[in-house]
């Protein structure tokens, strides 16, 4: 299992584009995906979840994978992140 | 309950006029209460037909909001069609899926009861949430809830709406009066609701008559009841007397006929007998609406409302994608010219950014965020002017309360040509700036703002709401609401010729620019511009053309020596009556 933190660099946070992204990102891998954000936990691999996070600009979150592919789910799960999704 | 006697009885509900045009028919009750979902246990042998009436429900959902979204597109843009996107995806989301098929399994309970449930949860936690926009996703999110357990049921959506009908609501969303428009739709009547909603504006433009702020429409009403639905006046009737459906059917005759004689108004110009020329162009805020203002014979484009395309997305959208939009605009209404208002979010209109305010009118809207955020406004002053290569885009700033913001505004149109011309990208250099006059204060100071642009609109909605303490959404004080308010005509003289001595030019693109019984008047003070929404527009060229300047003039004063609304009201009605009898004026 690996853990990440990452912060929400992009405009309008995680709002349903974004979030779509994410979750087609995350799709791809087998490992396991899950986000924390507070007292809240949702897998990454659901729009349905990704959407209920009401996270902002700024927010710090904390990124759970765990599977055969961890390693290179996470790292491109954070590139998307850091790149603020591509979203100007 | 059913009471017979009582149901015959006529009720006449008295609303706000939304959308013009006059129709009669059966009530059809739309409630988006959630429908009433019973937990139930499950035999272990009916567990593999239930976990199927959950993924039929599903596929057949998808299929719906498929129609839906491809309907939406067509008739609002893709833009604007991405609320059902949205709720694609959550049809499409496997992990949901997955957790209530494996909830049916384990707790051998119904299908309807775990889709509540376990989708209920999700919107609980949305609608927690102090994010304006999350609590518009949680409706997202409820729709195809409901959407999920009507299916489940095997229902149709509108099964008792075979044929024609009016719908009559608490509210209706964009989403709904698109959806709606699908079917045999004559008309809307919702308690709730401002006549500048987007949901009045969609059924203007797509042509359907609707009253809203009827207050207890949905207690009076029982589906097949008859409607007559009056959008001219702002009236439902339920169970109309024949005195009503004789006097409605009369009005919307006079209302026909009057437009078959507008039929070629849209070739003519617009100028008053003595060829005093006005220039008549359109409000509108999707790029589709520009077919119908030429039809309609539109020199232009007055207003375009730049926030529409905020619709049902919690981003402000990148410069190339602003781009786009801007330039197919400014082709489509080429060679006339268009007017750009920039992003006017905050008060009434919807606000990506998670703010909420005590006081949302006199807060963070309008020109006040945009120059808080220059890095959108950047993008934003980029794409508009990236789009004026044909130069016939002008750019308008709004809820410009002082000087200051004005050369603020103007500073960063500079910034942005500078930018613009390093990076070698075209656009017209010479493309005007002007101001929505919409704030008193702005107005106070015409004079001095007329020194640093090139011209001002004023846009009376506000102004008038601002002017009289008066929010006329409120229905409790919205007949305070008065546009020929002596103070109101005043301001308005005042802002015209401080415009005309400074040689810029005045136009209006609030409500007042579209009123019949305004016309005369404002032609007569001298406006150089009306900006109406495109259904009108042929009735007010009409008189425009019907009138001599001189004679307009001498109105206008006269109308501005009467003391108060009643009286400005009663004189024009009566200038009206005398000069152009065949024109309908509802009072």
């Amino acid at each position: 299992m690996i853990e990440a933190r990452v912060t929400i660099r992009n405009r309008a946070g995680l709002h349903t584009r974004p979030a779509a992204t994410l979750v087609k990102t995350a799709a791809r891998f087998q490992a396991e995906f899950f986000i924390v954000n507070e007292s809240l936990e949702i897998n990454g691999k659901s729009i349905i979840g990704v959407m209920t996070l009401a996270a902002e600009q700024g927010a710090t979150l904390l990124l759970r994978f765990d599977g055969p592919d961890e390693q290179q789910a996470a790292a491109t799960v954070v590139d998307l992140f850091e790149r603020g999704f591509d979203e100007q | 309950m059913n009471v017979p006697q009582a149901a015959r009885e006529e009720i006449i509900l008295k609303g706000f006029a939304a959308a013009p045009g006059i129709a009669f028919g059966p009530a059809y009750l739309y409630s988006k209460e959630a429908p009433l979902v019973e937990m139930k246990d499950i035999a272990r042998e009916e567990l593999e037909a239930e976990v199927q009436r959950l993924r039929n429900a599903n596929a057949r959902s998808e299929k719906e909001l498929q129609k839906i979204l491809a309907f939406a597109e067509q008739k609002l843009g893709a833009q604007n069609a991405r609320i059902f996107e949205a709720q694609i995806m959550i049809l499409n989301d496997e992990i949901l899926m997955k957790a209530m098929e494996q909830r049916i399994a384990a707790e051998l309970k119904n299908a309807e009861y775990i889709v509540a449930d376990e989708i209920g949860k999700y919107r609980r936690r949305m609608l927690e949430s102090p994010d304006e926009y999350m609590h518009e996703r949680a409706h997202d999110v409820e729709d195809v809830m409901h959407r999920i357990i009507r299916n489940i049921r095997d229902q149709k959506l509108f099964s008792r709406l075979d044929g024609e009908a009016i719908i009559i609501s608490e509210t209706l969303t964009p989403a709904d009066t698109v959806i709606f428009s699908r079917n045999q739709v004559l008309g809307y009547a919702t308690d709730l609701g401002g006549v500048s909603s987007h949901a009045a504006l969609l059924s203007r433009s797509l042509k359907i008559p609707a009253v809203v702020g009827l207050r207890s429409a949905t207690r009076c009403v029982n589906t097949g009841d008859d409607i007559a639905i009056d959008g001219y006046g702002g009236i439902v009737a339920v169970n109309p007397s024949p005195a009503t459906i004789e006097r409605l059917r009369n009005t919307a005759r006079r209302f026909r006929e009057f437009e078959e004689q507008l039929v070629g108004m849209a070739e003519l110009p617009a100028e008053t007998l003595d060829h005093r020329s006005i220039e008549l162009s359109s409000n509108i805020e999707f790029a589709e609406e520009i077919p119908f203002a030429r039809i309609q014979g539109s020199a232009g484009v007055g207003l375009y409302r730049t926030e529409s395309q905020l619709i049902g997305r919690g981003e402000y959208p990148g410069e190339d994608e602003q781009y786009e939009v801007y330039k197919s605009v400014a082709d489509g209404v080429y060679p006339h010219s268009v007017i750009f208002r920039t992003f006017d979010v905050g008060g009434d209109k919807l606000m990506p950014d998670a703010v909420s305010e005590e006081n949302p009118f006199l807060g963070w809207r309008g020109i006040r965020m945009m120059l808080d955020r220059p890095e959108l406004f950047m993008a934003h002053l980029r794409a508009l002017l990236r789009a004026s290569v044909r130069k016939n885009v002008r750019i308008m700033f709004p809820m410009i309360s002082s000087l200051h913001e004005v050369r603020r505004s103007k500073e960063y149109v500079e910034k942005a040509k500078k930018e613009l011309k390093e990076q070698q990208i075209r656009f017209d250099e010479k493309t005007k700036v002007g101001v929505m006059i919409e704030v008193p204060s702005a107005a106070l100071l015409a004079d001095e703002i007329a020194s640093e642009v090139d011209f001002l609109s004023i846009g009376t909605n506000d102004l008038i709401q601002y002017m009289l303490a008066v929010d006329r959404d409120n229905s409790y004080v919205a007949p305070l609401f008065q546009q020929f308010h002596p103070a109101v005509l005043r301001m308005i003289r005042m802002v015209i010729e401080a415009g005309h001595k400074k040689h810029v030019w005045v136009g209006m693109c609030g409500e007042m620019a579209g009123d019949p019984l305004a016309t005369i008047l404002l032609v007569g003070m001298g406006l150089d511009e009306l900006s109406v929404v495109p259904p009108v527009l042929p009735e007010i060229k009409k008189i425009v053309r019907s009138i001599r300047h001189r004679e307009a003039k001498r109105i206008a004063e006269k109308a501005l020596s009467l003391q108060t609304a009643e009286d400005v009201k009663k004189f024009l009605t009566d200038v009206m009556k005398q000069k152009l009898p065949e024109i309908p004026i509802e009072v």
